[in-house]
Formats: C-alpha cells, structure tokens, sequence
C-alpha cells in the first residue's frame, strides 16, 4: 500500500472578476504515488498548485476530480481516518499568538487524543528536540521570533507522530541558521520515525538534500517526479535549477496567479 | 468494540481541550475581560435605574419587582451576548490567526469541536452572569428572598442547549469572512431577546412579532426565570417554559450542527479557510 496515491486529482477555483465569474485550474489531473518512509520534494512557483495539494491531501479543500489516498484512506470518503495519520506545517506558523507555545501545544495535542499526563511529558521533550530554548515556552507566540515560531510549529506537527508528514515550504523566510536546523531536524524525523515526508518548496537545495524524488509542478500539472539526479538528466540540464527552467520554460522565483484566488 | 472505545476517547480529551484552549485565551486576555465585565456592570445598571426612573417621574409600580425584573432581562442580555460572542468570534479569530485550518486538520468531530466552545462558553458565560447579577443586586439592595434558584439554573442550562444550538448557525459567517461575520453574533441576539419579551412582557408586542417569540427560546428562559426568582417558583411550576425549551434544545443543536457543516463544504469547495500561504 502506497503512503500516498493520487490519481487525476483536480481541483478548480471560481472568483470574480468585473462582474463576472472565472475559473481557475489550480491542480489538472495530477497523478502520483509515494512509497512508505519516502521523502518527495515538489518544486514549484508561487501559483503552481503545492499548497493546493497539501491542502487536498491534508482534507481541508474538497476535491474536484479525479482521487487521494492516504495509506488507503480516500481524503473525501474517510476524511477523519486520514486525519489521524496527517499534520502539516505550512510557510505561515499560525497560532494563537498571544497563547504560548506551551498553551498551544497542549491544546493541539488534545485535538489528537493525547491526554493531560503524556502531553505534560511530550511537550518539553518535543520542543527541546526541535532547538526551542525551553525557558520561552511560556512567552506570548508573537514575542518569539519567525524562527522559533516555526520551530514550534514542527513541533506541533510531530507532537501528533504523523506518519505523513506535509511540509509546505516549512523554511521559507527563514534566516539561514534556522533553516539549516529546521532542514536537519526533517532528516532526523526521517531517520528515526517511520514518517513520509511531502515536501513542497522553491528551495533547490532544500529539495536536493531531503528528498529521494524531486517533482515539479507547473501551472497545476506534474511535469516530472524522479530522483534529482534523473531529472537532471532527463532536462539535460547541470543543475536542479536549469531542469526547472528547461520543464517549465521559466525560473523558479517568477510567480503565477495565487492558485487559491477565489 | 476497541476501536469505537477509542474513538469515543479521543474525542472526549478533544472536547477538553476545546476548552482548555477557549480558557487560555480568556486568561491571556484578563485585564480586557475585567473592562468588559465593569462595561456589562454600567450597562445593566443603566437599564436597571429605569424602574426608579419610572417611579421618580410619578409612575405608578412595584419598584423592587420591576427592578429585579430589568435585572434578569439585563442578565439573560449578557449572558447570550458571552454565548454567542464566544461561539462566533472564536471562529473568527481562528480564520484571522489561521489556526482553523489546524483545527479541521485534526481528527475531532465538528460536533464535538463546536460543543466544546459552546461548553466553555455556557460555563464562562454562568460565571460572569452570576457575577453580575450579584454586583447589581447588591447595588440596588434586592433582597429576593423567595427566590429559587436552583429551578432558575436549571431553565439557564436547559435554554443554553439552544442558545449553543443558534451560536452554531452564527458561527458560519466568519467561517466565510472573518472581517464581518461576527457581527452575526449580536444581530442574532438582538433579534432573538426584542421578541422575547427582554425588558417587557410579550403581550405588548404586535402580533406578528408575539408570533416569533413561540419559537424563542429567550421567550421561555425570561419566563421560567422570572418566575423562580421573583415568585420562588419550583420546576414543576415551570414546567410550562421548562418542556418548550427541551424541544427547542434538540431542534437548535442539530440545526446549527448542519448549518456549520453546511458552511464548512462551501469553504472547502472554494478555499476561504486560508489566511495565507
């Protein structure tokens, strides 16, 4: 059984524009699979349909065409099994920013059945792993820096032992060093949990180094899901980036319309 | 058997931790519920003084009874407005952080999800109303003493279920725009106490609006309490209001239980639970 398989997955947004109603394709029948314990990276631009994916996989957009499983679960049908074996962290940490990072980790973890004693006992030990200094886990969330705050938003997502874990540019906007430590801690879920790992970003590097298979995503359509190196050599291109180029005929950074827009 | 046994668990830790995380933001937002909690007190006794006004002015009544009857009115007031503020402007806060895609990532039960905050808010909302009622009881030296306020409590829990059941419907509109959707919460309370007979009895009304307030159960929360207050009325004395309020109750839950669904499928149709990213 594939930790992730999707197949055709469509999914459309309508929003207004002088008075009239557009259509805008966000995923156009994508199709792929992620093997059990598997890291795939997806490259895209802003507008290419990543968080819309996360979004699917994760229930919280309902699909327009085409199917998702998790381990088996179909996201539509059995959404609250899917649910249970799912957590994500998006490029945005959102939380109750005047909560703590404590308070806000206790309540998700009740969300998911942890019970006052075991979240006692995980929260310091979860938040220590991640490099959170604990003498703040009782500062407001919006006196901690970007860094930290997604530091604990990892956290939050591993507090719940996903075994799919989506990662929607987990680093973007993050100095160097808190990115680098927010890379290593990824690799060490990877090493010491049976998690898989759905990585969207525009981070070359990032996608290089976390990942077994490196996809791109191109106005909502899956150009290309293999190993880096076999993308490379598939584009006949030097590096990760020039492959992007040459499969999308544009750079990474250039931006479509948000997918999203409704 | 295992599996429903656990399932049933989790959703019970979750239903706490609904609560547990509606009391971290109260109390991270002491000092602005103390302000809220004074602006209450001003408020009802604002509407309380009428009946000395009355009187000062040459009317003719029972001060005391009048008093304490704009009291509950003021009370039931409060009390809907932290019912629904707290069911309505949760969810509109949750859209403005972001954190409701977190929420509806996790394995609860919409069910359980709104009944959390509508536990918290029933709880909370007893407190502070409790607190009220005693400050301006004090101020105005009422003595109540055939008061029976068990059988009043009782009329609040039960007119509660209801009142969760319309907050749930409420809920819906910040769930789309968090800008304006939480004004809902207190258009449905206006809506709901002016034909309820808030600081008047229903018999004044026209009979259109004497029509709504049989589906009100405001109606029937204003009335019971009253009665057990004022007239130490018991529950079978206010059976009357007591079993209307039991329908409404297992009418407003599952109502609201799909209108909040309901709004929920629209926002997964069209992508309005995002803030970003």
């Amino acid at each position: 059984m594939y930790a992730v398989e999707v197949s055709e997955l469509r999914k459309e947004f309508t929003h207004r524009k002088a008075r009239r109603r557009e259509r805008t394709t966000a995923l156009a029948g994508v199709s792929f699979a992620v093997a059990r314990g598997e890291c795939i990276a997806i490259l895209g631009q802003n507008g290419s349909g990543k968080s819309t994916l996360v979004r699917l996989l994760s229930t919280l957009l309902l699909v327009d065409g085409g199917s998702a499983r998790v381990f088996g679960h179909d996201v539509a049908r059995e959404a609250r099994a899917v649910r249970r074996l799912v957590n994500r962290v998006s490029v945005e940490a959102s939380f109750f920013k005047r909560m703590s990072a404590r308070e806000n980790l206790s309540y998700a973890a009740r969300f998911y059945g942890l019970g006052p004693a075991a979240t006692r006992e995980r929260v310091p030990r979860i938040l220590e792993r991640v490099g959170f200094p604990l003498e703040r886990d009782s500062a407001p969330m919006e006196d901690l820096s970007r860094g930290m705050q997604q530091k604990v938003a990892l956290a939050r997502a591993l507090l719940t032992a996903p075994t799919l874990l989506l990662l929607d540019e987990p680093t973007t906007g993050l100095d160097p060093r808190s990115k680098r430590e927010v890379q290593a801690f990824i690799q060490e879920v990877r090493r010491t949990h049976d998690t898989t790992v759905l990585l969207c970003t525009h981070d070359l590097v990032e996608a290089e180094q976390l990942a077994d298979r490196v996809g791109i995503l191109d106005r909502g359509r899956l150009l290309a899901l293999e190993p880096a190196p076999d993308l490379r050599r598939r584009y006949a291109a030097p590096t990760l980036e020039e492959a992007f180029m040459v499969a999308t005929g544009r750079a990474l950074e250039d931006d479509e319309p948000d997918e999203e827009a409704a | 058997m295992r599996a429903v046994a656990g399932g049933v668990r989790l959703q019970g830790i979750a239903l706490l931790g609904v609560v547990e995380r509606n009391t971290y933001l109260v109390k991270r937002y002491g000092f602005w519920e103390l302000a809220f909690f004074a602006w209450t007190v001003a408020n009802t006794l604002t509407i309380v003084f009428i009946a000395k006004g009355v009187e000062a002015t040459g009317g003719q009544l029972d001060v005391e009874r009048q008093t304490t009857i704009l009291l509950i009115g003021a009370v039931l007031w409060s009390y809907l407005g932290i019912v629904f503020e707290i069911i309505t402007e949760t969810v509109a806060w949750e859209r403005w952080e972001g954190t409701i895609e977190y929420t509806f990532m996790a394995p609860l039960s919409r069910a359980v999800h709104l009944l959390g905050m509508g536990l918290f808010a029933v709880l909370y909302g007893v407190l502070r109303t409790a607190a009220l009622f005693l400050v301006v009881a004090i101020f105005f030296g009422l003595e109540m003493p055939d008061a029976n306020f068990t059988a009043a409590l009782v009329l609040l829990a039960v007119a509660s279920v209801s009142f969760v059941g319309i907050g749930m419907i409420t809920a819906v509109l910040p769930l789309i725009s968090p800008e304006k959707g939480a004004q809902l919460g207190f258009m449905a309370q206006g809506f709901l106490l002016v034909v309820s007979g808030v600081y008047y009895p229903v018999s004044v009304l026209p009979d259109w609006m004497q029509a709504l307030s049989v589906i009100s159960p405001a109606t029937y929360a204003l009335e019971g309490i009253r009665a057990a207050v004022l007239d130490g009325a018991g529950l079978g004395a206010v059976w009357g209001d007591l079993w209307p309020l039991l329908v409404l109750g297992a009418v407003a839950v599952p109502v609201g239980l799909a209108t909040f669904r309901a709004g929920e499928r629209y926002a997964k149709r069209h992508g309005k639970l995002k803030r970003s990213g």
